[in-house]
C-alpha cells in the first residue's frame, strides 16, 4: 500500500496553509472564469500563469490545477443560465441544461451539474492515482526515441481524431513546431530563424506569448464578435427544500454519472480529444442507452449529468499523460507543462522519482480542489449568476490589460508583447477560417522537447532513422501514430467505395 | 469567405517560403553519422506548411472545402468596425507603453474602451481606470519585484519605490 502512504504525504503538502488557501482561491477564480461566456480553463490558465511567479513552483502548479478544476465546474453555469456554453467543454451541457432552465428548473440543473462534476472529478482522481505510478514506472525506461515517437503519436491524434480540416490541422502543428525552433540551434548553438535580425528573437519565442496571444487576445476578439446579440438570462430560485429534492433526482442518475466519468477519463488521456468531445460522447451514449431518448434535448436531467461528469473526468485524465510521459492531454495541460518547465519541474517519469513530494502534493490537491469546487459552487450560485450579468465591455478591456502585462512579465521584453498582439490578431483571423489553433499551442510547448529527442536519437544511432522503429516500445508507438495519420485517408477511401457502390445498387 | 480563404492561404504560403529561406541559412542537409543539420527541422516543417497552404489553395479552386463554398461575408460591417477599433486601440496602447509607460497607457485604454465602446457611466470608468494601475503596481512591482516599462514617467515612481521597497 505504498500508494496510500504517498498519497497521505501528498495531503500533508496540499493542506499546508498556503497551498490550501491557493486551492480554495484557485477554485473560486476558476469557477468565475468558467462561468463567463467565452472564457474557459485554458484562457484562465494562460492569462494567469505569469501571476503565479509570486509563490513557490509547487503552490503555483496547485493553484493553476485548481483553476483548471474550478473552470470545469463553472462552464456549466452559463450553459444553463444563458444558453451560451461558458467554455467549449460545456457545449453539451446546453442541450438539456438550457431547456431545464426555461422550464423553471435552473436550480435543479445547476445542482445536477455540480454533483455530476464532483462525481466525475472524484472517480477520475482515483483512477489517476491508480494509473499514474505504474505508467511512470514503465516510462522510466524511455529514451529519446520513445520520447520522440510519443510526440508523433500526440500530433497524430490531432490528425486522426481531431475532426478539423486536415491540411489546416497539419499547418497548425507545423507552424507551432517551426516557431519553437526560433532562437539558437540546440546542437550547434548557432542562431536560427532570427527574423529581420531583430534581437528579441534570440531568446526564442516563449510558448506563453503564443498562448496568451491566442487564448487571451484572440479569444476576446472572437467573444466580442460572437456575443453581440442580446442574451436572455433565466431565473433560478434556490431554497433548501428544492435543493434536497434536486439532489435526490440527481442521485437517481448514478449510472449515467459513472458512465460519463469513466468515458471522460479515458477520452481525456488522448491529446486531441479531451474534455469537449468527451462530454459530447457521454451525452450521445446517455441518450442512446436511455429508456426515453426522446426526452433528451427537452430538459432531461441525465443530459446535464452525462457531459458534466465527463468533462471533469477528462480534465483529470488529461493530466495523466502530462505528468507521467510529459505529453499534455489538452491545451490547458500543455500550458501547465510549459509553466512547469519554466519552474524547473520537467514533467515526465523522472518527476515521480525526483520530485515525489510535488507529484503527490498535486494529486492530493486535486482531491481537495474537487471537494472545495463543489462546496463553493453550490454555496455561491447567486454570486455566479450576478457575475453573468456583468457586461462584457467591462470584462474585455480588463482582460486585454492583463494579457499585455502578463505577456511582458516573464521575459520583461516589449518585443514579446508586440509578438503576442500579432499572434492574437492573426490567430483570430485564422480561427474565422476554421484553422484549429490548439495543435499550434501544443506544438510550441512540445517543440523544444521533440527536436532534441529526435536529434539525440539520430546522433545515438549514427544517423539511422530505423532506430525509431526497431526499438520495441518506440516502434509500437510509431506504428500507432502512422495508423492514426492514415485514418483520414482510409475514411476518404471508404466514402468513395460506398459512393461507388450506391449507383450500382440503383441499377 | 472565399476571398479571405485564398488571401490567408497565400499569405501563409509566403510566410512558409520565407521560413524555408531563413532556415536554409543553417545546414539543412543530412550530416553523415549525425543526422539532420541545424536548419533541417524548421526547413522541412516550413516546407510542410507550404504544402498545406497549397492544398488549401487547390481545394479553393476546385471548391471542395466548406469554406471555399461559403458565400457568407468574412466580416460583416459591424464586426469589421469592432475589429479595427479594438485591434487599433490595443496597438496604440502597446505603442504608447514605450513612451508613457504602462501606468498611463493602461488607464487611457480602459477609459477609451469603457466609455466609447461600453458606454458606461463616468464614475465606473474612472473607478476601473484608477484601480487597475494601482492593483497592477502593488502586485507586480511590490509583490513580484518585476518592474514594468514606464517610459519617461519613470522618475514619478521613485518616491513610491522609496516608500514600499
Amino acid at each position: 500500500m505504498e500508494i496510500i502512504n504517498l498519497l497521505i504525504g501528498g495531503f500533508a503538502v496540499a493542506f499546508e496553509p498556503l497551498n490550501l488557501g491557493l486551492i480554495i482561491f484557485g477554485c473560486t477564480v476558476g469557477l468565475f472564469i468558467g462561468a463567463m461566456p467565452g472564457l474557459g480553463s485554458v484562457n484562465g490558465v494562460a492569462i494567469l500563469l505569469p501571476m503565479t511567479f509570486l509563490v513557490p513552483p509547487t503552490s503555483a502548479v496547485i493553484f493553476l490545477a485548481a483553476i483548471y478544476y474550478g473552470a470545469m465546474y463553472g462552464g456549466a453555469i452559463s450553459s444553463i443560465m444563458l444558453g451560451i456554453p461558458g467554455a467549449s467543454t460545456a457545449v453539451a451541457t446546453t442541450f438539456d441544461g438550457r431547456p431545464m432552465a426555461l422550464k423553471g428548473e435552473a436550480d435543479k440543473a445547476l445542482i445536477a451539474a455540480a454533483v455530476a462534476s464532483f462525481v466525475g472529478g472524484s472517480i477520475s482522481v482515483v483512477l489517476f492515482t491508480a494509473f499514474a505510478p505504474p505508467l511512470a514506472e514503465v516510462a522510466l525506461a524511455f529514451g529519446p526515441p520513445e520520447e520522440f515517437s510519443l510526440m508523433m503519436l500526440a500530433f497524430a491524434t490531432f490528425i486522426g481524431l481531431g475532426g478539423d480540416d486536415i491540411p489546416k490541422t497539419f499547418f497548425s502543428i507545423f507552424i507551432g513546431l517551426a516557431l519553437s525552433a526560433v532562437g539558437l540551434d540546440i546542437v550547434s548553438g548557432e542562431p536560427r530563424l532570427i527574423f529581420f535580425d531583430i534581437p528579441g528573437f534570440f531568446h526564442g519565442i516563449n510558448f506563453l506569448v503564443l498562448a496568451i496571444g491566442i487564448y487571451g487576445i484572440g479569444e476576446m476578439l472572437w467573444t466580442v464578435e460572437v456575443s453581440k446579440g442580446n442574451v436572455q438570462m433565466s431565473k433560478a430560485t434556490v431554497t433548501v427544500e428544492r435543493t434536497f429534492d434536486a439532489l435526490r433526482k440527481v442521485l437517481g442518475t448514478w449510472k449515467t454519472m459513472f458512465m460519463g466519468s469513466f468515458l471522460g477519463f479515458f477520452v481525456g488521456i488522448l491529446p486531441a480529444a479531451g474534455a469537449t468531445p468527451g462530454a459530447l460522447m457521454a451525452y450521445g451514449i446517455a441518450k442512446s442507452t436511455a429508456k426515453d431518448p426522446d426526452s433528451f434535448g427537452k430538459g432531461n436531467i441525465a443530459g446535464v449529468v452525462a457531459p458534466e461528469s465527463a468533462n471533469n473526468a477528462a480534465s483529470t485524465g488529461s493530466m495523466l499523460p502530462m505528468l507521467t510521459l510529459g505529453i499534455p492531454g489538452s491545451p490547458t495541460t500543455a500550458i501547465l507543462l510549459g509553466g512547469m518547465v519554466i519552474w524547473g519541474l520537467e514533467p515526465g517519469p523522472l518527476l515521480f522519482v525526483e520530485h515525489e513530494e510535488f507529484v503527490w502534493g498535486l494529486i492530493a490537491s486535486l482531491y481537495a480542489a474537487n471537494f472545495f469546487a463543489l462546496l463553493i459552487n453550490i454555496a455561491f450560485i447567486p454570486a455566479f449568476i450576478m457575475v453573468l450579468k456583468m457586461p462584457f465591455t467591462i470584462l474585455a478591456p480588463i482582460i486585454f490589460c492583463l494579457c499585455v502585462v502578463g505577456g511582458y512579465v516573464p521575459t520583461q521584453d516589449m518585443h514579446d508583447v508586440w509578438l503576442m498582439l500579432g499572434f492574437g490578431i492573426v490567430g483570430y483571423l485564422m480561427r474565422k477560417l476554421n484553422y484549429p489553433l490548439a495543435p499550434a499551442v501544443l506544438a510550441i510547448v512540445l517543440g523544444p522537447i521533440a527536436e532534441p529527442a529526435m536529434r539525440q536519437s539520430l546522433i545515438g544511432s549514427h544517423g539511422d532513422i530505423s532506430t525509431f522503429f526497431t526499438r520495441p516500445i518506440s516502434g509500437t508507438i510509431m506504428i500507432c501514430a502512422i495508423g492514426l495519420l492514415l485514418m483520414p485517408v482510409i475514411k476518404i477511401l471508404k466514402n468513395r467505395m460506398q459512393a461507388d457502390r450506391k449507383p450500382e445498387k440503383g441499377v | 469567405m472565399r476571398k479571405a480563404e485564398l488571401v490567408m492561404a497565400l499569405c501563409l504560403a509566403a510566410f512558409s517560403a520565407y521560413l524555408m529561406l531563413k532556415s536554409a541559412e543553417l545546414p539543412i542537409g543530412w550530416i553523415p553519422d549525425e543526422g539532420p543539420g541545424g536548419g533541417a527541422f524548421p526547413f522541412w516543417l516550413a516546407a510542410g506548411m507550404f504544402v498545406c497552404c497549397m492544398s488549401v489553395v487547390y481545394r479553393w479552386f476546385r471548391r471542395t472545402s466548406p469554406i471555399s463554398q461559403s458565400t457568407e461575408p468574412y466580416m460583416d460591417k459591424n464586426t469589421q468596425r469592432m475589429f479595427i477599433t479594438i485591434a487599433g486601440s490595443l496597438t496604440v496602447m502597446i505603442g504608447a507603453i514605450h513612451f508613457i509607460g504602462v501606468y498611463f497607457s493602461l488607464p487611457l485604454f480602459l477609459m477609451f474602451y469603457l466609455r466609447f465602446l461600453g458606454r458606461h457611466s463616468w464614475p465606473l470608468v474612472a473607478g476601473v481606470a484608477i484601480a487597475t494601475p494601482i492593483v497592477t503596481f502593488f502586485f507586480f512591482e511590490i509583490a513580484l519585484l518585476k518592474t514594468l516599462p514606464k517610459g519617461f514617467t519613470e522618475p514619478l515612481f521613485y518616491p513610491l519605490y522609496d516608500m514600499f521597497l
